[in-house]
Formats: C-alpha cells, structure tokens, sequence
C-alpha cells in the first residue's frame, strides 16, 4: 500500500510547501506575505410590508412542501446590452437544469413567477435604502435606473433579477481604518432552494421579490478579522435605521477573497459574520495552493496549450471492485469513464483546503456542471482510496498513461458523460492558469465548495418594463433629517470599550446605552461585564420570563450600586435579574433572600475542597485536573457567587492543586 | 450624414453634455452636488425627460445623474458598444423539413433599441441560429422579413401581404411556414390567413411569445421550436396558433386560426380555444392530436389565395346605456360592416333600434356576436332578439367577435350583395362557427374549489 501514504503525504507535505497555517496561528505577516484581500457584498432585507415590485406580502414563508402549484422553467442565456454573453449563463445552460417553482397563493401572485410584467417600486423600500445608502456617505443617484441582473441558475423564474443602483462611492469608518464602498443597490430577493438533484432544481418562492438591499465594498480588507468587523458595521449601519428585517436570513453576506496572484472569488450566501473569518482565511490559501500547483505544472509541462488528457470508457465487468458503488454500477444504470491526467502526478492530492485537495475541485464541477451526485469519482491519489493500487495500475495500462500521470475513474448517467468530460478537461486546463473565478458554497467548518463560474458586468440589461425614477434634492434632503446618527456615536463608543458587537444590537434597540455609559463612567464596571451583562443576560431574562410591568431599566443600575455598596462580588447580579424583572418592588435583602443567597468569606466558600476532592476521586468519570476544577467549580458556584468572584475560584482552586 | 453622438438627449440634458464635450458612448467622470459619478454615457430613450444622463458605471449597472446637479463633466476616453448577436450559419441538414419562417415584427430574438428603450427583433436564419442553435435538429429554415410592424399596428394590408407570400411559397414547395407575430392580434392574423388561404397542403404555423427573447425565462425560443417542429413535421395543414399550452416550459397547444383568442394580458399561456378544444398539443417529440377531424398534409401545391378585405367594418362592444349615434356615425362615416358584440345571448337596448334599422336602410351589414365569448347567439329565446332582427341584425352564431369582424371584412371586400355576403358569412370555414358546442369547450375552473385546487397542484399550471 505505498501510493496510499503517497497521497497522504503529498498532501501534508504540500500543504507545508505553500506555508499554510491555521487561523488561530496566522499573523498579519502571513496575511501579507499571500497577499491576502477581501470586499464584501453584504445584502440586508427592509422591513415592508409588501413585495418591492408586486403587491404580496413580505416575511410570510412555506414549508418546503406546502406549495399550491408548481411551474416549470428552462433558462437560457441571453446577449448583455454590450452585447456579450455571460460566462456564469453558459455554465448554467450547459447543465439542461429543469426548474421547478413551487408557489403558494398567498405569498406568491403571477408577477413571482414572470407572467405579469412589474408593479411601480415600492417608495417605502426606497426611501429605506436612500436612508441607509446616507448612512453610509455614499453619493445618491440622481435618477434610478432598474437594470436586469441575469442569474440562470433559475433562484428568479425571470432568469434575471430587478435591481437598482440608490448610491455610488461611499465609505465606513472601522476602528482602524476606513473601508471604502462601491455601491449601494436595491434589488429583489429571491427564491429558497428546496432541492437540487441531478437535473431538477426546486425552489419556493416565499422570499422571492422581497426588498434587499446590498451593499459593496472595495476590496480594503487585508485580514480575516476585519472583514468581519467590516461586515459587523455595515450590518449594524443597516439595523440602526429600525427599518430592515432582523432573524435568520435577513441579513446574508457574500465575500470576495483573492491572495496575490489570484482571482476575485465569491464565497456566497455566508450565514454566519463569525464564520467570515474561517472562510476567507482558508479561501485566499486555497488561492495561494492553486498557484503553487500552476508552478508545479509549468515546470513539468513546457507547452500547456498542447496539454491534452486521455480518456475511455470502461467496462466495469472486467474489474474486480471492491466499493459498493463501483459494483453497482450497471444497476444503477450508470457508465464509467477512466481518465488520464498526463503530469497530473501529485497534483491530484495536493492540498486545497483542510481536509481538501485538487481532485475535490474536479469532483465539485463534475456535480454543479455535469449535474452528477457525488460520489462521482476516484483517483489514483485519494486520501481515503476507494480501490485497490491494483485497479489504477490496470487503467495506467489500458490509457497507456506514465508514471507521473494521474487516473481519475468518474461515473454517472450515460447523458451527463460528454458534459463531464468536457468539465475535467476545461478544470485541468484552468489549473496551468491558476484560479479560476468561482461563485463558492460556504460551510461551517471554514471550507467550500464551488457553486458557478462567477459573473461578469456582461450579465447587466436595462430593464425594458420600467421607467427611470428621478430623485429630488428635497425630497433626500427630508430623508436626511431623520437619520439615526446617535446609534452610530454610540456604536462607536462600544466598540472603542471592546463591549463585545453580538450585544450592540439589542443595547441599541432597547436604548440601553445611556445606562452602560453609566455603569462604565460611574460604577467603574468593566465595559465587557456591562455590556454582556445588558446585551446577553438581560435579553436572555426578558426573553424567558414574565417582565412586570412596574420593571424599568434604571433599576439594574440600582441594584449594581447597592451591591458595590455593599462589597459583594458584581457576579451576583445574574441570578438576580429574573427576580428583579418579576418582581421590581422587591427590596434588596429579600432578593437576597430569595436566590437563597449567603454571605460567606472567600475562605468558608473554599473550605469544603478538600471534601470535593475526595468525592471526585470516587465519581468522577475522566480523571484529569480541568475536569476536577470544572466539576468543583460547578459544586461551589452557588456559594460562590457574590461573594467571590468566580475567576479568583478558579484560580483559588487551580493553586491549590500545587 | 453625420453621426449622431448624442441620441436620445433633448433639451437641458443635451446642452450640457454639448457644453462639456462629452458624447454618448464617451467614458466621462462627472462631479455633482451629489459626489462624483464616472461611467460611460448611454443613450437616453426618447420618451423619458429631458433632465437627467445615464451612466453604465463600471460595475455595470445604469444610472442617471440630475443634470441639475452637474458641476463638472470631463470625457476621458469613447467606446462604442457593438450589440450583435453572434451570427452563425443555419447549417443544411439532409432529410429535415424546409421551413420558412416569415417575420412580421415580433420578438422571436431581439436586441435592446436605445432610442425607444424595447427590444427590437433580430431575424436572419445565422441570428436566430445563434440564438436557438435546437433549431437545425428541427428543419432547414429559411426567412423572410415581409414587413416589420408592431402586434397592433398590423391591418388588412398585412393580410393580404401575408397571404401572397404564404401562395408563393407554397408554389415553390416549402414543407412549412411559420409566422412570426406580435401576440397582441395574433389571433385577428390567424383568422384572417384562415380566410384568405383555403385548403393549404402544408401547415401554417403562427407564433409569439409572451416574454421577449432578451430575457433569459423567455417562451420564444421553445415556441420558435414547436412551432418550426408543427410546420416541418406535423400532418395538421391549417392556419394554427402554435403557443404555450400551460405556463411551463412544458408543451404548446394547435390552436385552430379561427377559434383562438388571447385571453390574458401577460401570461404564457394566453391562448386558448373557445367554445371547443385545440387541435393539438406539441413539444419537441411530436405534435399529438386532440381533435381527430382535421385537414391533413398533401403533396399537392394547391391552395385557394383570396387576399380581399373591405376596411369599412367596425367591431362596437355594446354597454348599457349605449346612444343610437354611435351607430349613426358609423353609418355617417361609410361603413359598410359592423360587427356587434352584444350582451348575453346577443342583445343591446331598446333606444339603439331606430339607429340599427337607419343602418339596414343603408344598406350596412349588421351581424351579432356574444361579449360573453363563449356560447351561440340566440336571438329567439326574448321578443327583443326577435325584434333586432326584423331591423336586419343578423346573428352569428358562435363566431367570435373579432373572428365575425374579420370575415365581415374578408366577405365584404368579395362582394357587396349582403345575401352573398350572408352566406359567406354563416358557411362555416375552419370551425368559426361550430354545429355544436362539446361539453369541455368552456373550461374556466375557479380556484378556490378543493377539486380544482388539488387539480391545479398536481397537474402543473
């Protein structure tokens, strides 16, 4: 079994070659050294209550199978008003995807689904996103011109989306820097996928046509971190207005990342802001490891435009295979394709990703363009082999290939083999080039996939249904009066306090930051403290018990006064909090009373250790010193709180180990 | 000539692209009260206002800046789009159908026109091959551009234009004709052609589409598809309406030309058969019949063209209330015809009468047809039908309203003897009037209704 470690260790020893590190061990330097850049398309739903351009109401959604008719649509590409063709539209129609749309009367009408021509732009989602377009300094059009977006992948029943640029060159201020913006646009959202499988797509199209806007920034982001941040900002800016959706799905991002020597490549439909800065670190690596597979591949092939692979189709009859999926292959009614990779040796292995290599990216093609589910391939450098050494050293033969070429073995459905062939092919080709431009899948463990060929400004047509909307000085001029710019000072001041930004939200919403100013510049309480204690534990309190109505905010200030008066430990304030929402008139002593709280010295708190250590030494279960502490530290918490604070326990407790 | 390098701007919008020397086409950078704008300067369409450019700016979305707002204005480079669709030539295949698409104006394939900001058609054989290259698997094509007119501006002149050039190529021995129509009076051209072209050996194919081919969900490269399919290879040698059978991108429906009418503003599927069913369906596997009685493909080069029509014949769409000189000043002004689409069985008021009989003295034809579009005029059922009558309105039977207007003008432009015309009128040509209305000629479910709803989500719409 030596070509198995082969691959194993091609892989490991490649992916030190081009100085891959992790995130957490990445600095600045190796940003800088792969040249890492990074702009943002941040899209964020407003909050109408119709449709942008039809009458149906908005944020009303479907399960994925409750719909009341369906409707099938073929997309074809169509000439830009340059008169280009669109690479992303050929990709598309080369996949002969058959689009299904599952409609539900009540959020749904003809407009939807392209059988009734656009209503007038909802003005309310307008003057949102002029509002927030001022927000960001961007310079506001003088008239909107709706232009048609192409997207064949079928997520518009149009093929096109309706979008309209509200502001041009604009800019936010992070806290180290300023990030400039291209663009603000207005534009419809579009439908949810339900499925994707072989030639059918599904979508509903609940969400379709509700108003969004995107936001896009300039390439300014040199690390992983303030991409984030960036994307955090532009999200607050949007929030602070009261005017967009909040919840899953409302705010969406995509990231555009290239290393030096790259592409712009489109990590799309990001969920998560924390999940930006695991992605784009992986995503400008993996740019950085295609390079390095280009170099490798120049060197080893003098003329690439000559480079050529060989291919054959297979009968599996004459192989003894011991996959499951290789032996079932003529049940499936599936044909099976071997291919030679001249020089592709170690290319095939090379690491792309964590826990990734070049055949991945063949492999994803093979499934978004030749519509092939996956498993659909396996190479003579898998990680994990799916065969034996035996059975590609047989197709070496039968291809004739050489000892630094690669095999790969691809199956699927008679129709699809032409398209797949011709998709290994052009993905080799693009390997001697470099990076292609991807539209890429997001996953939580920081990797992707690749979605389409990305777009180009050949996808824009004016919208031939709609007239130009013309925007008078006035009429900005009272949208301006009315904009949230105390949100933003405010904002600004968390930031500076490091008040961690998941809280910002709901300090801002309820007007909390008045009584964080005063905790922080009064009562001298740590910003971090306060701002969790407001934007996680007081939110998470409103949220699961019944809020008296006697309740006001001022009281939490209060109750923090009282306890530093009385020197306890400010840690007691947690379980007070759901006492103090139910019951506001409460005097202290009796809240006190009831979280059952007793006033010890640090000392009688720590004074029962000794018997806790003898009690785990019989139950506990994994018998290493953290699980000791944090089981310990669980047994003497109630205690605890008030008076001691709970870091000065641990740290109690981790001492006296020695 | 000289180039125009402003087209489009009027007024204030054109002298200040004069007064800084920028020209359509030209990449300018713009500064304004309202920050700074670069881009390249578009065309405007004519029929928007006079105060406003528009700018592609770089990341290709369109613009427009306020001129009012215009500080400076500097051009810093000029690139002329060149919008063509890619041209290839239709290739020959032996044993395929020869076709010949006549184009009228419609939108099978366009491309944007600036000045009035729609589509205009693209038509050559190498253009539309560009653009549904499907189409060489289907037949040979051919085209022909016999005159370019929107949907509604097409008249009686058209028809009989249309019908000549549909006699020659039959002469010449084409397998199939497809006409390229506007969707908008598609229906009046196919009953017209249905009139003027008897007993064709070959089938004549009229098709639209609803979305125009710049966008990428459009219904006309499948419509182009099955309709090129009917003529090459479908045995129905009538004047039909190729379309959309169900919104999806699914199958068309044969329309006979005589039976059809649009009956939807906006959607796909928006015609439909009245008062019986389609001849046909047709996707890219075969046309299937509906209707088992129909004329079928020959091999003869026989067809009876008869381009006649008299203009003076009006269609009046009857309301409540209706004043007598409304049918006075048709008479005044000469019309020899009218069609009336009355209410109910066939009916309009009583203060009309003395109009009407004003009219038969005149010796115009009257004829009725039903609004209700679907069921017989029965002028015997109520005493007033009775009485329209004896004033010399004669009921259609189950012609449709712009169907019975079509023939008016197609009998009246053979003969002014009203009996002849009378029987041209009531011999039914091509099913425009129906001995009998079967049980599913008037389909219009309602949603709402469970049954129909559970129809509606299984069988796709």
């Amino acid at each position: 079994m030596k070509k198995k470690t082969d691959a194993l260790r091609n892989y490991r020893e490649t992916m030190k070659a081009i100085g891959y590190v992790t995130r957490k061990k990445a600095t600045q330097k190796d940003y800088d050294r792969i040249g890492f850049m990074s702009g943002l398309e941040v899209h964020q739903q407003l909050d109408t209550r119709q449709k942008l351009f039809c009458r149906c109401p908005c944020g009303i959604y479907q399960a994925p199978d409750d719909y009341d008719a369906e409707v099938i649509r073929h997309m074809r590409p169509t000439l830009s008003e340059l008169g280009e063709y669109d690479g992303t539209a050929l990709m598309e129609f080369k996949t002969r995807k058959e689009i299904v749309y599952r409609i539900k009367n009540a959020t749904t009408c003809t407009y939807e689904v392209d059988d009734t021509p656009p209503f007038p732009i909802n003005r309310e989602a307008v003057d949102i996103a002029i509002q927030i377009s001022l927000l960001k300094k961007l310079n506001i059009v003088g008239e909107i011109h709706i232009t048609r977006k192409q997207y064949l992948d079928g997520s518009i029943p149009t093929g096109f989306q309706r979008t309209a640029i509200i502001g041009v060159e604009g800019e936010i201020e992070l806290r180290n820097k300023k990030v400039r913006l291209i663009q603000l646009s207005l534009e419809e959202d579009s439908c949810r996928e339900v499925s994707d499988i072989g030639h059918t797509r599904i979508y509903r199209t609940d969400r379709l046509g509700m108003p969004l806007i995107e936001t896009v920034t300039y390439p300014d982001m040199v690390n992983p971190d303030e991409v984030a941040e960036a994307c955090q900002f532009i999200r607050f800016l949007n929030r602070s207005t009261g005017k967009v959706r909040t919840g899953i799905g409302a705010g969406r991002q995509d990231v555009n990342v290239s290393c030096r020597g790259g592409s712009r490549v489109e990590i799309k439909g990001v969920a998560h802001i924390k999940w930006i800065p695991e992605l784009t670190h992986n995503e400008a690596f993996r740019q950085w490891a295609l390079l390095h597979i280009r170099e490798n591949l120049l060197e080893k092939v003098k003329k690439p435009e000559a480079w050529q692979m060989s291919w054959q189709k297979i009968d599996p009859v004459y192989f003894d295979f011991r996959s499951k999926i290789l032996k079932n292959l003529k049940e499936q009614q599936m044909e099976l394709y071997a291919v030679c990779l001249p020089r592709f040796g170690g290319i095939l292995s090379h690491f792309t990703q964590p826990g990734k290599v070049f055949a991945d990216e063949i492999s994803d093609r093979l499934k978004v363009i030749a519509c092939i589910e996956k498993p659909n391939m396996t190479s003579s450098e898998d990680l994990k082999p799916l065969e034996n050494e035996e059975v590609f050293a047989k197709l070496q033969k039968i291809l004739g290939g050489k000892t630094d070429d690669a095999i790969v073995l691809f199956w699927g459905p008679a129709g699809d083999m032409a398209t797949a062939l011709e998709t290994i092919e052009e993905r080799c080709r693009m390997a001697f080039a470099g990076v292609p431009n991807d539209t890429r899948k997001s996953f939580a463990d920081g990797t992707t996939i690749f979605e389409r060929v990305l777009p180009g400004a050949d996808r824009m047509y004016p919208d031939t249904d709609s007239a130009p909307i013309p925007l008078k000085d006035e009429h900005i001029e009272r949208l301006s009066k009315d904009l949230p710019l105390e949100a933003i000072s405010a904002y600004r001041k968390m930031q500076e306090w490091g008040v961690p930004e998941d809280t910002y939200h709901y300090i801002l919403k309820k007007n909390l930051f008045p009584l964080l100013k005063q905790m922080v510049e009064e009562l001298e309480v740590e910003p971090v403290f306060a701002g969790t204690l407001l934007g996680h534990r007081l939110r998470f309190v409103e949220g699961h018990y019944e809020v008296s109505q006697g309740f006001r905010y001022e009281q939490v200030v209060e109750i923090l006064k009282e306890i530093k008066a009385r020197g306890l430990d400010r840690e007691i304030i947690k379980p007070i909090l759901p006492v103090l929402v139910q019951h506001p008139k409460m005097d202290f002593d009796s809240i006190l009373v009831s979280i059952n709280f007793k006033p010890q010295k640090p000392e009688e708190v720590l004074s029962g250790v000794r018997f806790l250590k003898k009690k785990y030494a019989t139950i506990g279960r994994i018998q290493d010193e953290e699980a000791r502490i944090n089981w310990m530290m669980g047994q003497l918490r109630k205690n605890a709180v008030g008076n001691i604070s709970l870091n000065e326990l641990r740290e109690a407790l981790e001492n006296g180990k020695k | 000539m000289s180039e125009d390098f402003f087209q489009g701007y009027k007024g204030q919008a054109l002298e200040v692209l004069k007064k800084y020397n920028v020209r359509v086409w030209g990449q300018a950078t713009i500064e304004t009260s309202r920050g700074n704008f670069v881009g390249t300067v578009l065309p405007r369409s004519e029929n928007d206002d006079q105060h406003h450019i528009v700018l592609k700016i770089p990341t290709g979305y369109n613009v427009g800046i306020d001129v009012n707002n215009i500080l400076a204005m500097k051009e810093t480079g000029y690139k002329k789009a060149n919008y063509k669709i890619p041209e290839k030539e239709f290739p020959y295949t032996e044993g395929l159908p020869k076709v010949k698409l006549i184009g009228t104006g419609g939108t099978i394939a366009s491309r944007l026109d600036y000045r009035t900001g729609a589509v205009i058609p693209a038509f050559s054989p190498g253009e539309l091959y560009g653009a549904v290259p499907e189409l060489a698997d289907i037949c040979n094509l051919t085209t022909e551009k016999v005159f370019a007119v929107f949907s509604e501006n097409m008249g009686p002149m058209q028809y009989k234009k249309l019908a000549v050039a549909i006699g020659k190529e039959i002469e010449n021995g084409i397998d199939g004709i497809v006409i390229g129509h506007g969707t908008d009076t598609l229906h009046h051209t196919a009953a017209a052609l249905t009139y003027m072209v008897q007993n064709p050996p070959v089938p004549i194919v009229l098709v639209g589409s609803q979305r125009s081919s710049d966008r990428p969900s459009s219904d006309a490269a499948l419509n182009l598809m099955h309709a090129c399919y009917t003529a090459g290879h479908g045995d129905i040698a009538e004047v039909m309406v190729c379309m959309f059978g169900p919104t999806s991108d699914d199958y068309a429906l044969l329309h006979r030309g005589t039976r059809v009418r649009k009956m939807h503003s906006s959607y796909r599927s928006t015609f439909r058969t009245l008062g019986e069913t389609p001849l046909a369906t047709v996707t890219r596997k075969g046309v299937k019949p509906i209707k088992t009685e129909y004329n079928h493909r020959r091999k003869d080069r026989k067809a009876t063209i008869m381009p006649y029509f008299e203009e003076k014949v009006a269609i009046i769409y009857y309301y409540p209330n209706m004043m007598p000189d409304m049918i006075d000043s048709l008479i005044e002004n000469g019309y020899k015809g009218i069609i009336i689409a009355g209410t109910g069985l066939g009916h309009v008021n009583k203060p009309l009468y003395p109009a009407l009989d004003r009219a038969r003295e005149a010796g115009v034809a009257v004829y009725m047809t039903v609004q209700t579009l679907w069921g017989y005029v029965q002028m015997f059922v109520y005493e007033t039908g009775r009485e329209m009558m004896a004033l010399g309105v004669i009921p259609g039977e189950n012609l449709l309203p712009e169907v019975a207007y079509i023939k008016l003008g197609w009998a009246l432009g053979q003969t002014s003897d009203l009996e002849e015309v009378k029987r041209i009128m009531l011999t039914p040509i091509n099913d425009d009037i129906t001995p009998r209305e079967p049980y599913n000629g008037y389909l219009i479910y309602q949603g709402g209704v469970p049954e129909v709803e559970e129809f509606i989500r299984k069988f796709r719409k």
